[in-house]
């Protein structure tokens, strides 16, 4: 693999100098210089030349053989305590559009421990085929577990694409799964689309906090993996009627890893509802210049069965507990509506919300640059405003 | 900033120290001056990062260096809070009469807890009766058998309260004159030992300010600093050289905070339709405000560094320096609160504090008088043939 | 008690800012700083050690820049460091990333512990940290908030934390040699030492490159990397919003009569 620049077509222009986005070209003696170190091969650069004076060249790769073996678009059933996540509903839906592009089935995985039963829900929001195993052993997630059973029935069934939610499980058991099989994952998918030429997956996720897309496959190896961000896609419709076919596969005991013990799972109740799920997250910040304030936040929350939200500010302060921070070292959202009361927004705080579909903000400040973000800016004292949004919300409610 | 030589460690204790005042100390800054209150953990964080080690020669668990060394790191956190600053250089205070006058065994003692920042130290001299006229202590220490025996009370002690370790200057013979005055090692919690009102203060309110108060407090007569009686005003007065660098570099830092403050401000404050830095009027006072800083700054500099190759007879230039840095400080930041207009004088704004902080550098370790005194005697020992 | 750290030297996000025109990053003058959440790990591993003595080591890959990451997590109290650097490291992503650090741990050899942030701030992917544990086959926790108990069991050392999940958090027993990944929430970074950053600055680290670490040639860079990067775009910008200026009660009404379509 290498780039090079081809000296005498470049004409020192600098218009790949803008375009990449790791500072790695520079301008010397009006010819374009890359920094290896610095350069990921991203092609931007190739495709802003032009003078086609970029070139990446590429050693042919060794491809995994037998890919044409690989058929059928799976989702991993994420559930707790039998109860399937959302995000595999939405899932559902897109691996329906990629099944149908690539003239193939969806799959869905079920593992857990008497979850049999659940396979008809995944069968109703559009999976033709669920693969169970059932075992006392897989009744908790564990990442070793889970991977071990995945990794067992990718090899048997060879699906081409394997999907999970970018959740605190989907993240750490796809991982595992895509070392063991030597096969390309991306994380965090906003968008997922067949090349039409290629029928290869391609996977659109946002880089530097959403400041950049980025377009990413892996067209030499099999299955190619992703994980999708919560609440991005719709979910499947149910159909209560629709047909599918349930595998057993019952594994032994050889998938389990004694060397990891869940012991329990204790649920967060200071969250009514948990930021990753919630349709609508009312945030607050510095502006709510004491603890006791959120209790405004709150009811607004209530009106809306939205969840809380904090920046930074507010939870350093000790304001609220950090399960609520959002933003870069707290948790990225992307709810349908996010409301920002007292919140500047910091560029920290805005890699972590500003993908959220409609982004209300409520400042005194006009030119905090929470605006800039925003779908609908409210300028004025959130004490008078939020108070006034609940009340009136409450009435269309009713 | 000019250049001024700094080695690879001293330019080390100045990127951390400005790390540390900007990072821990400058989002809680307002707050604590508000409630006049120094919480424990940034003087852990200073121990923890080994801020109190400087100074302090290694064989007592220092780091070695010297007063360039305290200089700079005392500049840095001035630069964000001259009231932090405060108590972490008058620990120092505290320690200096150990390492200079303390015995072989004082110094294994004391200086290792005191370098780790187990223990932060004080200086105790000033008295109700007793301030520029330091040999009018009252406080006595009587001998009794292998015990002193001290009676009295010391006021506006920085880090009274605070500190575990002070230095404290009593009499031991009322008919000595100056050479009947001695410096004894106390530790918090002696019996008969006993702190008095905190001091509600216009600046520095972060550093904490107390009476301390001896009732029949039995002192150990290993505690008698340096072994023998009678050397308590040398001590003060060679404890005065060494500090008064430091807070001269204290002043620097609050006018160089001062500034940074005020050109900031200026350069986006809006009136007129401009900036007002584009105002040849501004522009002078704040070229005015950086010319005074950066003179302030090598003077400091220049004697820190001639107290650290040991030359002797340093008072003159110590004083001058404590003079000039201070009247400079107080200057600079009356003239950023003139910057700031009516936002200056609001305590939303951070720049009053400043105001208020320089105030005391020109009072404390000897009045700007005082120190005109040391310069002047000085002068008149040498030219007054 | 002997730990490693894996870190990564991110653009410092704080410095980075968009030009409005184009929408793009302008990353002139942008700073290199240690990814926020390996300054967790890094406390992390400093407090273990502490308590329970060993040598704490740090490792990253990386271009020659990224020795300063080394140097300053030496600084915050790490025992030594390794630079893993070779330009056919130049173009992995998270699998051959967490390949080239597998195979330096297994060069290291005698550890207990890895420790790694819950993500980069530049990648966000939280891939690494897993890989990791797959390529040396160790059981993992990810998203640790805290660290209730290390025992001894027998012949076997085991590690009780707490996971943060999106609704609460799991407590999860492991047995070590084991891998973390580490939140905000579980220490909060104490500041460099003076005595660390003079130990820093005298440092001796070994750069290591593929025949150093015994690395299979076809598992590196952008050749060993099953995922490529077709495409880098910058996404439509947002429609201007509306901004509402004047009276609580007007706004609130004009903005609620807009809105409720969305209810």
């Amino acid at each position: 693999m290498s780039i090079k620049i081809i000296k005498n077509k470049c004409t020192g222009c600098g218009l790949c100098i803008k375009a990449c986005p790791f500072g790695a070209i520079s301008m010397q003696d009006k010819k374009a210089v890359i920094d290896i170190a610095k350069c990921t091969l991203c092609g931007a650069c190739v495709q802003v030349c032009k003078f086609n004076a970029i070139e990446i060249s590429r050693q042919q790769k060794k491809q995994q053989k037998g890919l044409e073996e690989y058929k059928g678009v799976w989702v991993f059933a994420e559930q707790r305590s039998g109860k399937i996540s959302s995000v595999v509903f939405e899932l559902l839906n897109k691996a329906q559009q990629l099944a149908k592009d690539l003239n193939t089935y969806v799959g869905a995985v079920l593992l857990g421990y008497n979850i049999k039963e659940k396979a008809g829900e995944l069968i109703q929001r559009g999976a033709q085929k669920v693969f169970v195993t059932d075992m006392l052993q897989l009744k908790e997630y564990t990442a070793e577990n889970y991977s071990n059973a995945i990794v067992k029935l990718i090899k048997k069934y060879k699906p081409e694409i394997f999907l999970a939610g970018a959740t605190s499980c989907g993240r750490s058991l796809v991982s595992r799964i895509a070392v063991n099989l030597y096969a390309g994952l991306t994380a965090d998918c906003t968008g997922l689309d067949i090349d039409p030429k290629e029928k290869i997956l391609i996977q659109t996720r946002p880089a530097f906090g959403g400041n950049i897309m980025a377009q990413i496959v892996s067209p030499d190896n099999r299955p190619q993996m992703a994980t999708v961000r919560h609440k991005v896609m719709q979910e499947a419709e149910i159909i209560p009627d629709a047909r599918g076919e349930i595998i057993e596969e019952n594994l032994t005991g050889e998938i389990i890893d004694n060397r990891v013990k869940f012991i329990k799972f204790i649920e967060e109740i200071t969250s009514t509802v948990n930021l990753a799920e919630a349709n609508i997250i009312v945030s607050g910040g510095r502006g709510l210049q004491g603890p006791e304030n959120f209790k405004i936040l709150k009811e607004l929350a209530e009106t809306l069965d939205a969840a809380i939200g904090a920046s930074r500010a507010a939870v350093d302060s000790g304001w609220i507990p950090y399960s609520h921070q959002v933003g870069q070292t707290g948790r990225t959202v992307c709810p349908k509506v996010y409301f920002a009361c007292g919140i500047s927004g910091q560029i920290q705080h805005l890699v972590g919300m500003q993908s959220s579909k409609i982004i209300v903000a409520i400042n005194k400040d006009p030119s905090a640059p929470i605006f800039k973000v925003a779908n609908y800016g409210l300028v004025g004292d959130l004490f008078e405003i939020v108070p006034l949004l609940t009340k009136k919300f409450k009435e269309i409610r009713k | 900033m000019f250049d001024y030589g700094f080695t690879e460690e001293e330019k080390m204790i100045k990127d951390l120290c400005r790390q540390i005042a900007e990072e821990k100390i400058r989002p809680h800054s307002q707050e604590w001056d508000e409630k006049e209150e120094l919480p424990e953990n940034i003087l852990k964080t200073f121990a923890e990062s080994d801020l109190f080690s400087i100074c302090i020669p290694e064989q007592y668990g220092g780091m070695g260096g010297g007063l360039v060394d305290l200089c700079i790191a005392t500049e840095e956190i001035s630069r964000i809070d001259g009231g932090v600053a405060a108590s972490y250089a008058a620990s120092f205070l505290g320690m200096f009469p150990i390492l200079l006058f303390g015995t072989e065994e004082q110094k294994k003692k004391y200086l290792p807890e005191i370098a780790s920042g187990k223990k932060l130290a004080a200086f105790a001299l000033t008295e109700p009766e007793a301030g520029s006229d330091a040999a009018a202590v009252t406080t006595r220490a009587e001998k009794k058998g292998d015990k002193y025996i001290l009676n009295g009370l010391k006021h506006f002690i920085t880090n009274g309260g605070d500190a575990e370790i002070y230095t404290i200057i009593a009499l031991t013979n009322k008919n000595k004159g100056p050479r009947g005055i001695s410096a004894f090692i106390v530790e918090k919690g002696t019996k008969g030992f006993s702190f008095g009102k905190k001091e509600e203060k216009l600046g520095i309110r972060a550093s904490s300010t107390r009476e301390l108060i001896f009732e029949d407090m039995q002192v150990p007569k290993e505690n008698l600093l340096g072994g023998k009686e009678g050397s308590g005003f040398i001590v003060t007065m060679r404890t005065f050289d060494q500090s008064r660098p430091g807070v001269a570099a204290q002043a620097v830092g609050i006018a160089q905070g001062a500034l940074e403050l005020a050109v900031s401000y200026a350069h986006n404050r809006m009136q007129f339709g401009q900036k007002i830095s584009s105002f040849q009027g501004i522009q002078w006072m704040l070229a005015d405000m950086a010319a005074k800083t950066e003179a302030a700054r090598a003077l400091v500099y220049s004697v820190a560094r001639a107290v650290d190759r040991g030359e002797k007879n340093i008072g003159p230039a110590s004083a001058a320096a404590k003079l000039i840095a201070s009247d400079t400080a107080m200057q600079v930041a009356t003239d950023a609160v003139q910057i700031f207009g009516g936002y200056g004088y609001m305590k939303d704004y951070p720049v009053e504090k400043f105001m208020r902080d320089a105030k005391i550098t020109q009072i404390y370790e000897g009045t700007n008088q005082i120190q005109k005194i040391v310069i002047a005697l000085d002068l008149i020992k040498r030219y007054g043939k | 008690m002997n730990i490693i750290v894996c870190i990564k030297q991110v653009p410092d996000t704080t410095d980075v800012k968009i030009n409005p025109e184009t929408n793009t990053l302008i990353r002139e003058g942008v700073e290199s700083i240690i990814n926020p959440f390996d300054m967790y790990a890094i406390e992390e591993a400093v407090r273990l050690k502490e308590r329970f003595s060993g040598t704490t080591t740090v490792i990253t890959m990386g271009p020659p820049q990224a020795d300063f990451a080394l140097r300053e997590a030496i600084s915050l109290g790490i025992d030594q460091a390794v630079h893993l650097s070779d330009r056919s490291f130049a173009g992995s992503d998270t699998w051959a990333t967490s390949y080239i650090l597998s195979q330096a741990i297994k060069k290291i050899k005698d550890f207990d512990l890895i420790i790694c942030g819950k993500q980069a701030s530049d990648g966000d992917t939280a891939q690494v940290g897993p890989g990791i544990a797959a390529h040396l086959n160790l059981p993992q926790a990810t998203y640790v908030r805290k660290i209730d108990k290390i025992e001894t069991k027998g012949a076997k050392q085991t590690i009780l934390v707490e996971r943060l999940v999106e609704d609460g958090f799991e407590i999860v027993e492991i047995e070590m040699p084991c891998l973390i990944t580490v939140v905000k929430e579980i220490n909060e970074p104490r500041m460099p030492s003076l005595r660390g950053k003079m130990k820093a600055k005298k440092a001796q680290i070994p750069v290591w490159g593929k025949t150093e670490i015994g690395a299979d040639s076809s598992k590196l860079g952008i050749e060993g990397s099953p995922t490529h990067v077709v495409k880098i775009f910058t996404p439509p910008q947002k429609q201007g919003g509306v901004v509402l200026e004047g009276e609580p009660e007007e706004i609130t009404e004009k903005f609620v009569n807009d809105f409720k379509q969305y209810l």
